[in-house]
């Protein structure tokens, strides 16, 4: 009997403890998430204090006179992610419908993969084939190009200024664009998935064409749920490195066209953060990183609340 | 009858659309594989994995890199998969109360698409700037960073897929928790839980942009306490040199994470069928 207890009493306590530490190790993510801010911020504090919330605006990135300000890096890493949106997103509910609607339920699955597994294709192989590959091709046939047929439209002809050298912000959003559409797509065929298909039959029932019942019901149904998606595929554009270092063209100077070479956040840091030799440097590039957390960590937030917001409907409704 | 032509104009035109855009997609795949493949290839030899890599004009290989990846991933695996099962654990099994659980789980979805360089910017701040050198154990920790998130997700979503019927079965013949847990729940979930790992495995081979200011990279062998090559950083160094020879070792580099990491993919897919059919 009391070696009934006894054991009763040792397995109370192993639960005890088992439940402890995996409490334990679930708030470790959180603090991860606290320790990579909190040190982010120390780590920044020198270049915060000495240049503020100018940095964001300031285009200076002088690491002579130790003068440093974010906004061409800043700016760079939005347009890239725009122009990757810009193409993302199309080009993704394109691919969603012809896996839901379209395609045969035999073509589903190895098309699927055949996207997922884009995304699955290391960033570092994206970089060396964007440099070596795509950005020859692209500067001596589509560049070239896209100049003759814009240079007479007033506000395109800017756009596609100066020298086709394959490299720069169009390069990059393009092939920003091609690491994301796997994550945006795979998010809008699970939430188009989701919807009822006695509200889509009843649309065909009505005489819908297949566009029709993709726009006018399954998009509206799902709308909170593609936005995340988006919003997803942006935080993976802002924050993406090696690709983007690759390609971007590395240049600290204000572009004026998408055919000239910038910088970016993440590619700034690549770049520079092992050579940096004075500690204001060194904090300026932190002071980048903490920015570009913020910002995906804003994003991506967005995102998942949006996400949360579809499946509770789902809830009800089903 | 206007209406109808115009309706049906463009649903054609739409699908066509679609079409043209998975096909879009798949053209890139495809234009990557082959690429990988003509300029990889070639590079592929018995030196390969015998010697450490070359300074430009000399022979040399990539031992010593692929050596320095394997031992990060490993180390990176190993710390952190216990992390990431437990705490996906605590979401699956004891999270239904309190702020905790959904709290962990919404930044967990958060870290697991963050960017990668700021892992390597926290560890680089919280240790390398500490300890004053790079080293591979930084490079491993700022790996384990990235395990973390995806095996916390991919542990509670298989543990979630397992019956309650299971548990109250292993808590009828009195077992506690834990091996209600550990022999029952995350044994009917082993497939997923695998997978999870798998694909964490994939992720962080390829991973470059956290080794940069952790790892940083080396020439030859090197301990655990001194900076380490690692493929992928190779070759982004070899990618920006202008030499030929260095380009050829970059794309043979390229082409063996490239088949490691897709053939983890494809794997891990496997393993998961079962699992998604039940």
């Amino acid at each position: 009997m009391t070696t009934q207890a006894a054991r009763l009493k040792q397995q109370q306590l192993q639960d005890v403890v088992f439940r402890g530490a995996t409490r334990f190790f679930a708030f470790l993510v959180l603090a991860i998430l606290a320790g990579i801010i909190i040190s982010l911020c120390i780590g920044a504090w020198p270049s915060i204090k000495q240049f503020g919330l100018g940095f964001l605006v300031s285009d200076q990135w002088n690491p002579v006179t130790h003068v440093f300000g974010g906004r061409n890096s800043i700016i760079g890493t939005l347009l890239s992610s725009l122009i990757a949106l810009l193409i993302a997103v199309p080009v993704s509910f394109g691919i969603a419908i012809f896996l839901t609607e379209l395609a045969p339920v035999w073509l589903r699955r190895p098309f699927g993969i055949a996207i997922e597994l884009l995304a699955g294709v290391p960033s570092i192989i994206y970089g060396i084939w964007g440099l070596f590959i795509f950005a020859p091709w692209f500067g001596d046939n589509v560049q070239p190009w896209l100049q003759r047929t814009t240079h007479d439209i007033p506000l395109l002809g800017t756009l596609f200024d100066g020298p086709p050298m394959g490299i720069g912000m169009l390069t990059s959003g393009l092939i920003l664009s091609i690491m994301i559409i796997p994550y945006i797509s795979s998010v809008m065929r699970d939430v188009f998935e989701v919807v009822p298909a006695m509200l889509k039959e009843s649309a065909y029932g009505l005489g819908c064409t297949t566009w029709e019942v993709m726009w006018n019901v399954v998009l509206p149904f799902t709308r909170s749920g593609v936005i995340g998606g988006v919003m997803l595929g942006l935080g993976r554009a802002l924050g993406e490195t090696m690709a983007i270092t690759f390609v971007i063209g590395n240049s600290h100077s204000s572009i004026h066209s998408l055919f000239d070479p910038g910088t970016s956040i993440a590619a700034t840091l690549a770049n520079e953060f092992t050579e940096a030799s004075d500690d204001l440097h060194v904090a300026s590039l932190i002071y980048l990183g903490l920015l570009l957390f913020v910002i995906t960590f804003v994003v991506l937030v967005l995102s998942k609340i949006l996400l949360l917001r579809l499946q509770k409907g789902d809830g009800a409704h089903s | 009858m206007n209406l109808y032509m115009r309706r049906r104009i463009v649903n054609y035109a739409s699908i066509g659309l679609s079409v043209l855009a998975m096909a879009f997609g798949v053209i890139w795949l495809l234009w990557l594989l082959y690429t990988l493949f003509l300029k990889g290839f070639g590079g592929l030899s018995i030196s390969l994995f015998t010697q450490t890599t070359p300074a430009p004009g000399s022979n040399g290989g990539l031992s010593n890199a692929i050596f320095g990846s394997i031992q990060m991933a490993a180390i990176g695996t190993a710390i952190g998969t216990p992390i990431g099962i437990l705490a996906g654990t605590y979401l699956a099994e004891f999270g239904q109360r309190g702020w905790l659980a959904p709290a962990t789980r919404f930044i967990n979805d958060i870290l697991l698409a963050a960017p990668s360089i700021v892992a390597g910017l926290f560890i680089y701040e919280i240790y390398v700037s500490k300890v004053q050198h790079y080293s591979g154990w930084a490079g491993a920790l700022a790996l384990a960073i990235l395990v973390i998130p995806v095996v916390v997700r991919t542990t509670e979503n298989m543990l979630r897929l397992v019956p309650n019927t299971m548990r109250e079965a292993a808590y009828a013949l009195g077992a506690p928790q834990w091996k209600m847990t550990y022999y029952v729940t995350l044994r009917a979930a082993k497939a997923g839980v695998v997978t999870g790992i798998l694909l964490a495995v994939a992720r962080i081979v390829g991973e470059t942009a956290p080794l940069l200011f952790t790892a940083l990279g080396n020439q030859f062998y090197s301990s655990l306490n001194q900076p380490m090559a690692s493929l992928p950083k190779v070759i982004y160094d070899f990618s920006m040199t202008p030499y030929d020879d260095l380009h050829a070792l970059a794309w043979a580099g390229s082409l063996l994470i490239g088949l490691f990491v897709l053939g983890l993919n494809i794997v891990a897919r496997i393993l998961v069928r079962p699992a998604n059919q039940h």
